[in-house]
């Protein structure tokens, strides 16, 4: 379980997160949703570490992220497995040294080892007898999926995904929605969907955050939507944007 | 103000590239990756470069020294030293840093703006002693090599040309290189090699590094890693020709 409190982050003048409270569940599918620009990505980078925020608390499991020492915040960035928006393979190596990465450089595994863990992890992401391409040879949701593959390579217990369906087509989404979905269930981790895909939300959302002004406006599970837009405008304004009813 | 913060923010690079690595084996791997490209990449500019430059500095010398009274082995002495303290070292790396800077300034800086960088931090890894530490060991061992070749040619370039010119034979240039010839300006050579290696290699990644926007942004870091690198070649040139000589 990943809980934020109070988390607040400016960039000069400007303030991107008021107050942030949210708490992500373990074992489920939690989905960040809310308009661009209402501090979606910056949350997700606030957690991951990569943007440091002015004060509050980033608790994974009742460790604080923000206290811990170096060593310790590497120790659990060693558990957290994420799918950048442009998915971030490394040019430079094929799809095998791609997912065998964080494999070479964390774990004791043999070379044959790790090799039969990348095989595992690319049949899981239903992507065979892709291992000596490179990036540029793959298409949109070939890479994302290579993407989810490098970020369960390790055994994780938190995975992130800032908008894995931007970029896709309608169906390529949803068969990533599904892996995602699926992945989740499977190894019990804690996964976290930045999107504004309502699909998204409606298909595979468990836990939903609506993001709107910086602050984590509303919480609840996508069967209390209905409910939610009725009293919140902003959450009405946001669903009837996307034109999903 | 700017030039004592980028200095300041430099000093920090370098302070955080030598943190302990996460597995020696695969810095290794990089390393060796990485001086095949510096080293071998580099070959055909530096020896075009050097073996003309050393010919043109023999004719044009030649064309200087219009005097009975001086005999054509002065020629070989007045190339062979400038080759040594000032041809092969400075002019191959001001060229280096056009060819090695600005690929390691445009590699990391692609990597940083397609969130390759941010990728790498996630999983827990140091990403500037990642990403620079290799390239900065490559550059110590390879460039002073690329200089040893590039004195070698540069010699025996003026040799050449010397001959086929009408000049001098080869045996006067090599008696005139062999007359005044001192270890010490070897020893300069090299002094200079490793310097403008540690400089050219160092500043670019440090441009590359903290690149920040997109492909203009790119391009823009590759433009100042070759300029700063250029400027700080011809600096620390000086200041080791006032130190040494």
């Amino acid at each position: 379980m990943i809980e934020l409190q109070k988390v607040n982050k400016s960039f000069g003048e400007k303030q991107v997160l008021f107050d942030v409270d949210a708490v992500f569940h373990k074992g489920k599918t939690n989905l960040v949703i809310g308009a661009s620009g209402g501090g979606k990505s910056v949350m997700l980078k606030c957690m991951v570490g990569l943007v440091t925020p002015e004060s509050g608390k980033i608790l994974y499991d009742n460790r604080d992220f923000l206290q811990l020492d170096y060593q310790d915040v590497r120790a659990i960035r060693r558990e957290i497995g994420m799918l950048f928006q442009g998915t971030a393979l490394f040019d430079s190596l094929n799809v095998e040294d791609n997912v065998g990465f964080p494999l070479r450089m964390f774990s004791p595994m043999s070379e044959e080892e790790r090799r039969e863990r990348v095989n595992f992890c690319l049949k899981r992401v239903n992507l065979e007898n892709s291992n000596n391409k490179y990036p540029s040879e793959l298409s949109g949701g070939m890479k994302k999926r290579v993407g989810i593959a490098r970020a369960i390579a390790l055994d994780i217990k938190y995975l992130f995904c800032d908008e894995p369906n931007s970029g896709l087509d309608p169906i390529t989404s949803r068969v990533i929605d599904d892996l995602l979905h699926d992945i989740t269930h499977e190894f019990n981790i804690t996964t976290i969907i930045n999107s504004h895909d309502m699909k998204t939300v409606y298909d595979i959302g468990e836990n939903i955050i609506f993001m709107h002004q910086g602050r984590a406006f509303w919480e609840g599970s996508k069967e209390e939507i209905a409910v939610a837009r009725k009293e919140l405008p902003e959450l009405d304004h946001f669903i009837h944007a996307s034109f999903i009813e | 103000m700017r030039i004592v913060y980028d200095l300041g923010k430099y000093m920090l690079f370098m302070r955080n590239m030598f943190s302990k690595p996460e597995r020696f084996s695969v810095y290794v791997r990089r390393t060796l990756d990485e001086m095949t490209s510096i080293g071998v990449g580099s070959l055909p500019i530096v020896a075009i470069i050097s073996f003309f430059v050393g010919a043109v500095t023999t004719v044009q010398t030649a064309y200087q020294l219009v005097s009975s009274l001086i005999a054509p082995s002065v020629i070989g002495t007045v190339v062979s030293d400038s080759t040594f303290l000032e041809l092969a070292p400075t002019i191959t790396c001001l060229v280096l840093a056009g060819k090695v800077g600005s690929h390691i300034a445009s590699e990391i800086g692609t990597m940083k703006v397609s969130e390759q960088v941010d990728a790498l931090e996630v999983m827990g890894i140091n990403s500037i002693g990642y990403l620079a530490l290799p390239k900065i060991i490559a550059g110590l061992i390879m460039i002073p090599v690329l200089i040893i070749m590039a004195n070698f040619l540069s010699i025996s370039g003026g040799i050449i040309a010397g001959k086929y010119s009408g000049i001098l034979t080869p045996t006067e240039f090599i008696i005139g290189a062999r007359d005044t010839f001192k270890a010490y300006t070897v020893f300069i050579s090299m002094t200079k090699a490793v310097t403008f290696a540690f400089l050219i290699t160092s500043i670019s990644s440090f441009e590359g590094y903290y690149t920040s926007g997109g492909a203009l942004e790119v391009g823009e870091s590759s433009t100042r890693a070759v300029v700063r690198s250029c400027v700080a070649i011809l600096v620390f040139d000086f200041l080791i020709a006032k130190v040494l000589l």
